[in-house]
């Protein structure tokens, strides 16, 4: 029997108590302080979790023993920045299938401060080890932008375009109290702030920093003794394609995304019409472009336009990264987490950049090097 | 052209060997699926597009178009900045990640879509990397 829009819910969802530098939390006491926060939103003890789910290097197990849990289901599913986005997938079909009744997801990572942080370099005999590692690349900002240029000059992409994504979340992270960056910023401050990696400069780079965030589900039916507002679990997707940077299928466009985030409206059964609130995990600034035209917002080449022309702005019809995203708000280095949290805010209604009347909200997730990907559509409504 | 010391060294498996062990004897060595014909990379003995074992090791041309890149320009082992980290797609259809020589590392110079030749750099005596440069003539 298929799962049915509507049929699982976020009963609890929590950052941690503090973002940015976490000097005095090991890694795994983030997840703590993420899940205890998350508990006491949904009203729970430990004991009352019969599932779990986290992404390497920390295990369930670690987890689980940590706060004392005794699960009957567990998923260390690990494809990146996004693997949160699969765990909401993987625990609500588990929930459907009677696997457990109350799943606890967490994310905690010591990305600034480095506390029990656990360095993951490719091994010398991997592919990445073999086939990249020798050509220089040093982490996220030298992998992720490799294919851009070549988006950039197949759709006459210009550099203050792509500087235009940076400018826009900083709009919205100055309504976010919790955001790391407020102040205001322009096209030409983005293109004046230093280069990291051709085409992109620092304010085109995602935050380092330490936090956490956490997410507990269980059925709707049992959602209402909560003392939350449920978040529907309308439709979920998920893909990945290679850790290869080098070897995706298309450099203008990611096939994972083109996997993931339609079967996420097919399941929900909505259109893009429908969705009043978009997250896209934006680890660099081309991401929110690949982003709305691989889910189709957009058509291709258009992603541009829609975002110079203001579209995404606050108070315009597609309000997007509206915590300020990974450039502005948080990015420990697993950012889907948080746009998760702050997908299940706006349709709760508490969101500190609240947008009016959000019914569904989506939130779109990357892991790797457009390694990976997973789509979540919630929805305060139940179909 | 010699390599700096500190680069990240690769390890062949048996799987990946014999594409280092040509580019020791300066050949850029791809498979292709028996079924399809078509070229793939990175090496492995089955066809990712139908699932065949057979496939054939062949020597590519060593040339192909610059395809896209970043230039980095923050220090790493075995590396002055900025460098660039360029993908380059072969005339066989496969693309790899590589450096390009002799050559600015700017964009000025690095310009999407030129023509590149394969330049086979000692790393040591049994690992050569094929970078690239700019192709002759062009």
């Amino acid at each position: 029997m298929t799962i049915k829009p509507g049929e699982i819910a976020i009963v609890g969802a929590a950052e941690t108590t503090k973002l940015g530098a976490i000097p005095d939390m090991a890694q795994i006491m983030l997840h703590a302080d993420a899940a205890l926060n998350a508990m006491a939103d949904a009203g729970l003890k430990p004991s009352d979790i019969d599932g779990v789910a986290c992404v390497g290097p920390m295990m369930p197990q670690q987890i689980a023993h940590y706060l004392g849990i005794t699960p009957r289901w567990v998923d260390g599913t690990g494809v990146g920045g996004c693997s949160f986005m699969l765990h909401v997938r993987h625990a609500a079909a588990a929930i459907h299938a009677g696997y457990a009744k109350t799943i606890l997801i967490t994310h905690g990572e010591s990305g600034k401060s480095r506390v029990n942080a656990t360095p993951r370099p490719p091994e010398p005999q991997s592919l990445n080890g073999q086939f990249e590692a020798p050509f220089g690349p040093m982490g996220p900002p030298t992998l992720f932008p490799i294919p851009v240029l070549r988006y950039m000059k197949k759709y006459g992409v210009t550099h203050e375009q792509m500087a235009m994504v940076a400018v826009v979340q900083r709009e919205w992270a100055a309504k976010n109290p919790r955001a790391a960056f407020k102040d205001p910023i322009t096209v030409a401050d983005v293109l004046n702030s230093k280069m990291i990696a051709y085409p992109f400069r620092l304010l085109q780079c995602c935050l380092v920093t330490d936090g956490g965030g956490a997410l507990i589900l269980t059925s709707s039916d049992r959602a209402k003794d909560f003392p939350t507002k449920p978040c529907y679990i309308l439709g979920s997707g998920e893909s990945v394609e290679t850790t290869m940077v080098s070897q995706m299928e298309d450099f203008t466009s990611s096939r994972a995304f083109r996997v993931a985030g339609p079967e996420a409206f097919r399941m929900a059964g909505i259109k893009h019409s429908d969705v009043d609130h978009l997250m896209i995990y934006d680890a660099f600034a081309h991401l929110p472009m690949y982003g709305l035209e691989d889910l189709g917002f957009v058509g291709r080449g258009e992603a541009k336009d829609f975002i110079w022309e203001g579209n995404t702005r606050p108070g315009a019809k597609l309000p997007l990264n509206t915590n300020g995203g990974g450039l502005s708000y948080t990015h420990t280095g697993m950012y889907g987490m948080f746009a998760l949290q702050e997908s299940v805010r706006q349709v709760r209604g508490t969101a500190p950049a609240q947008v009016p009347d959000v019914t569904i909200s989506v939130a779109h997730g990357v892991g790797g090097m457009f390694s990976a990907s997973g789509t979540v559509v919630l929805s305060n409504q139940r179909p | 052209m010699t390599l700096e010391p500190g680069r990240a060294r690769p390890e062949p498996t048996p799987e990946t060997k014999h594409f280092w062990d040509g580019t020791r004897d300066g050949k850029l060595l791809l498979q292709r699926c028996g079924d399809t014909g078509k070229a793939y990379f990175p090496p492995r003995p089955f066809s990712p597009y139908t699932g065949t074992r057979n496939v054939e090791v062949f020597e590519a041309s060593g040339r192909g178009t610059l395809h896209s890149y970043v230039i980095h320009h923050r220090p790493v082992p075995g590396f002055k900045p900025p460098y660039a980290i360029a993908v380059v797609e072969l005339e066989e259809g496969p693309r790899m990640m590589t450096n390009i020589v002799d050559c600015p590392q700017t964009p000025e110079a690095l310009v999407l879509d030129m023509p590149l030749e394969v330049a086979f750099t000692k790393m040591d005596d049994d690992i050569t990397l094929p970078l690239f440069r700019p192709a002759k003539g062009s």
